[in-house]
């Protein structure tokens, strides 16, 4: 502002201010507004301007527009006129104005409003007098601004006009407005560096030690909440609690006690003590109440779950056939053969060894003998993933009618031959081949979809014909076709007397079998001590080299096998004797059941890794314990149909002082035909079946008198027959027409329950398996060589709840019906006697009467006879009926 | 079905008579017990009988001593359990006989104040 205004002032025009008239108390009006305080406008009137000498146009012009009026004119004015005076407005600055002469000015263009105006002080007066040519220069300058020459004029310094920036300064300057207050402090000087001590100190406890400003609720800022969003969830009361436990180390501690007990003595004065009576008085009465309640009736029995059968079938119960599952045959044989004996693989699932023979006569036999000692007879190995091709096939020298796996050790069969000879194989180095067998077949099917001839090359599947370990010896064994070979039980062995001993090799080292030179031989695989070592070295020079790739296992017995004892089956006196067919000993059941054993056998023989079969070592037999109580009796059945009950121990004769085999218990001729099955029941001991000829029949060992059933002549004869595994009333019956008959004893007992057709032809044997609950498989084999596996319905192997106990009890109904009918024909044969007795009682009462009537009798006797006589030849037409009256007599 | 008229004896009495055997007199109380005691065995099904005293010590027992002492043991802390909860219920009951039918056998405990007789039976025919 300040510069500004100085610009203005510098700049200024025309500077007389006129002067309003105004009254006396008002401040005069000065054009500080504009920048011009010193200017005072003014308006003169007519009047005035005549008096004062500044008419318009006349003593002002234009080029002298001001004048200067005295101060004691203008007073004068002020007197005369008073408050009309123009000038009264500006009284005070007149009288105020330290000069004598007033500058008035002409405002001719009313530039500060009126047409004059005042100029109130000596430097305006002086700057309006004598500046105008500056600004008049200026303002030409102004005028003539598009001039090209400037001249520089240096500024000039001018005393400084203050236009009241001072007071603006002053306000925002800082300055001290307090006075300083000045503290001194003084302190000893000794207590300088001092050790300062500090201490704790709650400011509340000294007084005054604090100031403060205590926060109050304050009305006017407190807000109350009206609302509130709150969230809510429910848990259940959680308690973290935790302890710890002194953790000592954990310890064995034992306990030992023994119970008390009262030493004999004093039970014995126990017992004599009164109390002790009075008590066993009282209590037995409740005690044998109880019992009594039991006996009578079992209070708890659910009848109505022993009503029904047990649910839960697998499969159709309506199912009552056997299923096809497969067959096999051998197609690769030249000639025709049949199937001779079957056996399923103890251990391995799916893998059933057949024996084939050629299916000659005796006649072509011989007449063919040659062409047949080129083939081989084999034993072949089927397995269920491989229809076409057998696993294995076991040579022999000759074909074999009957072999068994050892229950030991499946990987030893012992075969019994046509010609005689106990054949022996050891199929352990070949064991990881069949093991294996499904498994590699069934990944090999599945890895190409090539038929399986293609694959024969590829496939490591050959069978490979594996030779016979060990041949019995030719001149001491049998001298006719061996019909049956049986594996004696681990759990005894028999010496040359045929007593029974304990086994403490733990394995199956002695065979039966029986052949049809009427004889039975027991046979023991072990080698046997030598008695003789010259007999031992001539073996050795006639020894004969052994191919390579045969186990030497039974190489001790090969060609030199003898058997243990002999038990010929003689008839008595005549020469002719029993030709056994089967035998069923005691323990043969045990092979059905025992499957669980015979693998936990193998499988510790595996652990070992020493097969006990291949360190065979020799009886022992003063060292080994006889077992007592040993039934030794065991069942024949013979060529003609006759069931035997004999016992193999040796007795001595005392006539002779040779071992003499005894007599039969029994014998009974109930088969038509050869016994082809002796069968004990897998569920009794003493239960067997007979199957020969046309019919069958059930026997129990302990009642010799008969059969307990016996059926009646079937149309077509029995060839094979099995008990069912699984069900203690069902066995199976093969007939000689491909029919297989199922007889189910709970249903009924004179005919077979169900008749299925398997094949065209007989069938030579049955074989069932049991591979799992669910699973039952039975093997039948027929006279073409075909092997049919079948499956078994639930019907038929699964047992109904009360079935064992039923059978029991129709077995032993069936003894009692046969005890009956002994003693009925006991009583019939007593009987007879009386009435035989009173017959010749009668007589001997006829024979009191008098001789007279005797002779009478007599004549009469004699005369009827001659009648007798006559009638009989006339009939026969050696007498020629010559009378009619006598003729009409003999009519 | 009366297995007891197969026994040469006359037939048990019922509980309101008298015992049946007549008493032989104090002078032969061991061959008493030891006819109650046959008598008690020889019923149909019976296993085992003992005698075993308030303590569980058996005095005369017809099975082996391994099996007899378990049994003693057991049903002698079952039988003490079994007459307190009786009278724990109703203090003027006592308990007079224990049954414990089991699946293969019935158990019978005939309690006293100082003996207890335990019979084992099978009850299925």
């Amino acid at each position: 502002m300040a510069p500004k205004q100085k610009k203005k002032l510098s700049r200024r025009k025309k500077s007389p201010k006129p002067i309003l008239a105004a009254s006396e108390d008002m401040e005069p009006v000065n054009m500080e507004s504009m920048g011009h305080p010193e200017i005072y406008p003014l308006v003169l009137t007519t009047k005035t301007q005549e008096i004062f000498n500044c008419r318009i146009d006349e003593d002002i012009t234009d080029e002298q527009p001001y004048k200067l009026i005295n101060k004691e004119d203008i007073f004068e004015d002020l007197r005369n006129r008073a408050a009309v005076s123009d000038f009264h407005p500006v009284k005070k600055i007149v009288q105020e104005y330290p000069g004598n002469e007033l500058l008035l000015v002409y405002d001719k263009d009313f530039k500060y409003g009126l047409n004059f105006y005042l100029i109130g002080t000596e430097e305006g007066k002086e700057n309006y007098l004598n500046p105008p040519e500056v600004s008049e220069e200026q303002e030409e300058y102004k005028e003539y601004i598009p001039e090209d020459v400037y001249i520089y004029k240096p500024p000039v310094s001018k005393p400084w006009v203050s236009l009241g920036s001072e007071k603006e300064i002053e306000e925002e300057s800082v300055t001290e407005s307090t006075k300083q207050i000045t503290y001194m402090i003084s302190r000893k000087r000794s207590e300088f560096g001092a050790p300062i001590k500090f201490s704790d100190q709650n400011a509340s406890s000294v007084k005054d030690a604090y100031i403060e400003c205590t926060a109050y609720p304050d009305k006017n800022f407190t807000l109350k909440q009206l609302e509130k969003d709150v969230g809510m969830q429910v848990i259940p009361q959680i308690k973290d609690i935790s302890t710890q436990t002194k953790w000592t180390y954990p310890k064995n501690a034992t306990t030992q006690y023994y119970p008390r007990e009262f030493s004999e003595e004093e039970k014995e004065t126990l017992k004599q003590s009164k109390p002790l009576v009075d008590f066993l008085n009282n209590a037995s009465i409740s005690v044998e109440i109880a019992l009594q309640q039991n006996e009578i009736t079992n209070t708890f029995i659910d009848d109505w779950k022993h009503l029904a059968e047990e649910e839960g079938t697998f499969g159709d119960k309506t199912d009552t056939h056997l299923k096809e599952y497969q067959s096999f045959t051998d197609l690769h044989s030249p000639t025709e053969k049949m199937i001779t004996c079957v056996s399923w693989h103890p251990t391995i699932y799916g893998l059933i060894a057949v024996s084939v023979a050629v299916r000659l006569s005796f006649e072509d036999r011989v007449h063919f003998s040659g062409k047949l000692l080129l083939q081989p007879s084999l034993i072949l190995f089927w397995s269920f993933s491989d229809p076409i091709h057998p696993q294995l096939m076991l040579e022999s020298p000759d074909d074999i009618f009957c072999f068994k796996f050892c229950p030991s050790d499946p990987n030893i069969i012992a075969g019994g031959c046509i010609n005689g000879q106990i054949v022996m194989w050891d199929i352990t180095a070949h064991a990881d081949r069949i093991e294996n067998v499904k498994a590699g077949g069934s990944r090999s099917k599945k890895a190409t979809l090539k038929p399986m001839f293609l694959l024969e090359p590829e496939s490591n599947k050959e069978a490979m014909y594996i030779r016979h370990c060990a041949v019995s010896s030719i001149e001491n064994g049998h001298k006719k076709v061996i019909t049956d070979i049986h594996w004696l039980s681990d759990t005894f062995e028999i010496n040359r007397m045929g007593s029974v001993f304990e086994n403490r090799s733990g394995i199956c080292c002695q065979l039966v079998t029986c052949s049809a030179d009427c004889t039975i031989c027991f046979w023991d695989i072990r080698p046997q001590k030598p008695l003789t070592p010259q007999t031992t070295e001539k073996k050795k020079e006639e020894s004969i080299e052994i191919p390579f790739d045969v186990p030497s296992t039974f190489l001790h017995l090969d060609l030199s096998w003898k058997p243990l004892t002999k038990v010929r089956l003689s008839k008595g006196e005549t020469s002719l004797d029993h030709c056994p067919t089967k035998i069923s000993l005691k323990e043969d059941h045990l092979l059905c059941k025992t499957q669980d054993k015979v693998l936990a056998q193998s499988k510790t023989a595996k652990a070992e890794e020493m097969n006990p079969y291949h360190n065979l070592e020799s009886r022992m037999p003063n060292l080994l314990k006889p077992i007592d109580d040993f039934c030794t009796k065991f069942f024949v059945g013979t060529e003609e149909g006759e069931v035997i009950y004999t016992d193999w121990k040796m007795e001595k004769d005392p006539e002779t002082g040779r071992l003499m085999p005894k007599k039969p218990v029994s014998l009974h001729t109930i088969h038509d035909g050869i016994v082809h099955t002796i069968q004990r029941s897998p569920f009794y001991d003493d239960i067997i079946l007979t199957v020969g000829g046309w019919n069958v029949a059930i026997w129990k060992e302990s009642v010799m008198t008969g059969p307990l059933l016996q059926s009646c002549c079937a149309p077509k004869r029995y060839t094979s027959g099995h008990w069912s595994l699984t069900r203690p009333g069902v066995f199976y019956i093969g007939r000689e027409d491909g029919y297989i008959d199922i007889w189910d004893l709970l249903e009924k007992t004179h005919e077979p329950a169900q008749s299925q057709n398997i094949c065209i032809t007989m069938i030579t044997c049955i074989k069932p398996w049991i591979f799992s609950p669910k699973q039952q498989f039975i093997a039948i084999a027929d006279y073409y060589g075909t092997l049919h596996i079948l499956e078994i319905p639930w019907t038929l192997s699964r047992p109904s709840t009360n079935e064992m106990t039923s059978i029991n009890h129709y077995f032993e109904r069936e003894v009692k019906h046969l005890e009956y009918v002994e003693q009925r024909k006991k009583i019939r044969e007593q009987e007879k006697k009386e009435m035989e007795q009173e017959m010749a009682k009668k007589k001997v009462k006829i024979y009191q009467k008098s001789k007279e009537q005797m002779e009478a009798e007599l004549k009469m006797d004699y005369e009827s006879y001659l009648e007798l006589e006559k009638t009989v030849l006339i009939n026969l037409g050696l007498i020629r009926v010559t009378e009619k009256g006598s003729y009409s007599d003999v009519m | 079905m009366n297995e007891w008229t197969k026994t040469d004896r006359e037939p048990d009495p019922l509980p309101s008579s008298l015992p049946g055997p007549t008493a032989p007199g104090l002078g032969e109380p061991q061959a008493e017990v030891e006819e109650t005691l046959k008598r008690i065995q020889s019923h149909k099904g019976v296993i085992g009988t003992m005698v075993v005293n308030a303590e569980g010590i058996p005095i005369r027992t017809t099975l082996d001593n391994s099996t007899t002492v378990q049994y003693a043991g057991l049903l002698h802390h079952l039988t003490m359990k079994a007459k307190s909860t009786v009278r724990d219920i109703d203090p003027q009951n006592d308990l007079t006989f224990l049954r414990i039918r089991s699946k293969k056998h019935e158990i019978m405990v005939a309690p006293d104040k100082e003996y207890l007789l335990i019979v084992i039976q099978n009850p299925c025919e």
